[in-house]
């Protein structure tokens, strides 16, 4: 069993149990060990680094010392966190002179980035480590008459000479590991385009248009869900929808779930022990669909 | 050609983040593959980076345009001339914040991350929900420690600014 440092980051704990939940059900079931360290704060995502980038790479690197002195690989959930701490990894690794910088700062509280640990997301390790025959073989319920549509987000992909998740442009992995559950991963137009949500909070119409073109373009598609692997993504198009309903008088009541929601469902776990109210779109019609 | 008004440039050029500015040649692709600028012409990525170039440094840092982007890093994988265009652009915002020119969804990131290490807080009853569903109880961040990281960067000045504001 390998074990990861996890990193929880400051939305999932929050807001939305039915991804942290499900992420380490479905984890542990296949072999992956998460430690719960003390002290790890925010990755200090893009509105930090909007206000100060070198105080976003300050607290980012200090996370990953944490993990360095545990001598464990980062293992995030939010794409978002993995974003800003894989990134910090590998800048600060290949660029001596910023390490520099960042471990001055560092020193102040008698901490120093290494650079001896790695930073993954968990689909990845799921993907390449777990292996998608050994998710097959875990799934107890095929979701035979489910077709979802994967949406990667941006933060796992971009940019990708840092990340180096997938193809930034054809990315496989979700769909691969969505297909192991007996679903139908399924095209849909502008797949990878942004839902917007960190516009939220700026600019809530524009965020919300956004996500009302993926919405509806899934839709169209013929969907019974969208997958999201970032809690961003989820809220800007599971509570957007609820907005969007009200704004343009579109209902279009697509069930948003998180991929580990979606695997734990066909290992057989309850719905009811995923904390399905987190969900602002009901997931009832999805849940029908799989018996 | 564009012309470049050197002193703007030179200044976003020695900001970690704007170091590629220079390399623009202005073909458009980011603007091309942005999902902003595909539902609003009141973003343009192209088009702040050259105002930036031109050294209209009052519109770039006092303007709309630079908070529109959504740092979906679409165009920086793909402009031919490898300029960090998402990058750049949280540079302007740290001239612009460190200016007092702040958002307000921006001061609040700020002061949540100062006072919780975190930028979200945790409802007492979603934190006592954790137990029902099998949660391990959740751990605290080293909010002494985030400080005095905080306290060496620029983000000190910000929070000096903000005070000023009040
Ligand atoms: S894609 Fe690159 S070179 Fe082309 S306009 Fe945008 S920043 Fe400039
Ligand atoms: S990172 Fe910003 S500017 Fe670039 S494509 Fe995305 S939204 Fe547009």
């Amino acid at each position: 069993m390998k074990s990861y440092a996890l990193f929880l980051g400051c939305t999932i704990p929050a807001r939305q149990l039915n991804y942290e939940i499900s992420a380490r059900k479905a984890l542990k079931a296949l072999g992956i060990d998460l430690v719960d360290l003390d002290g790890m704060s925010c990755c200090a995502p893009p509105p930090i680094e909007s206000v100060a980038v070198d105080a976003s790479l300050a607290v980012s690197a200090y996370n990953i010392c944490l993990a360095e002195e545990a001598g464990l690989d980062l293992l995030t959930i939010c794409s978002g966190c993995f974003q800003s701490l894989a990134r910090t990894n590998e800048l600060l690794k290949r660029n001596s002179q910023l390490r520099k910088r960042v471990n001055q700062i560092l020193s102040k509280i008698g901490k120093e980035f290494k650079g001896s640990i790695e930073v993954k997301h968990y689909l990845k390790v799921l993907h390449d480590e777990v292996g998608v025959e050994e998710v097959r073989r875990n799934v107890t319920k095929q979701l035979k008459n489910i077709k979802a549509a994967p949406f990667y987000g941006c933060h796992l992909l971009r940019p990708s000479e840092l990340l180096k998740f997938d193809d930034p442009e054809k990315p496989r992995i979700l769909d691969d590991l969505i297909e192991a559950l007996g679903a139908k991963s399924i095209d849909y137009l502008d797949k990878l385009k942004c839902c917007g949500g960190l516009l939220r909070g700026y600019d809530d119409d524009l965020a919300l248009e956004l996500a009302r073109d993926k919405v509806m373009k899934a839709s169209k598609a013929g969907a019974d869900c969208i997958v999201t692997v970032c809690p961003f993504c989820f809220i800007n198009l599971d509570l957007g929808q609820i907005q969007i309903a009200r704004k343009y008088n579109e209902n279009y009541s697509l069930p948003i779930v998180h991929y580990p929601e979606l695997l734990c469902l066909a290992m057989g776990v309850e719905a009811k022990e995923l904390s399905p109210r987190s969900h602002r779109v009901k997931i009832d019609k999805l849940l029908e669909k799989m018996v | 050609m564009i012309r470049v008004s050197a002193d703007f440039a030179k200044e976003v050029k020695k900001r970690l983040g704007g170091e590629t500015i220079t390399n623009c040649y202005q073909c458009g692709t980011c603007t091309s593959s942005c999902p902003v600028a595909r539902v609003t012409n009141r973003f343009n990525p192209r088009k702040l980076i050259v105002q930036s170039l031109r050294g209209k440094r009052d519109d770039v840092l006092t303007g709309e345009m630079i908070w529109l982007c959504c740092s979906c890093f679409n165009c920086q994988e793909r402009c031919p001339q490898r300029v960090e265009i998402a990058d750049l652009i949280y540079a302007l915002r740290n001239i612009a914040i460190s200016e007092g020119n702040v958002p307000n969804i921006y001061s609040e990131f700020v002061s949540a991350l100062y006072s919780e290490g975190k930028l979200v807080k945790v409802a007492g009853f979603t934190e006592k929900q954790r137990e029902n569903f099998g949660l391990p109880p959740l751990k605290k961040p080293d909010v002494e420690a985030i400080r005095a990281i905080l306290a060496e960067t620029s983000f000190g000045e910000v929070l000096k600014v903000l005070e000023g504001k009040e």
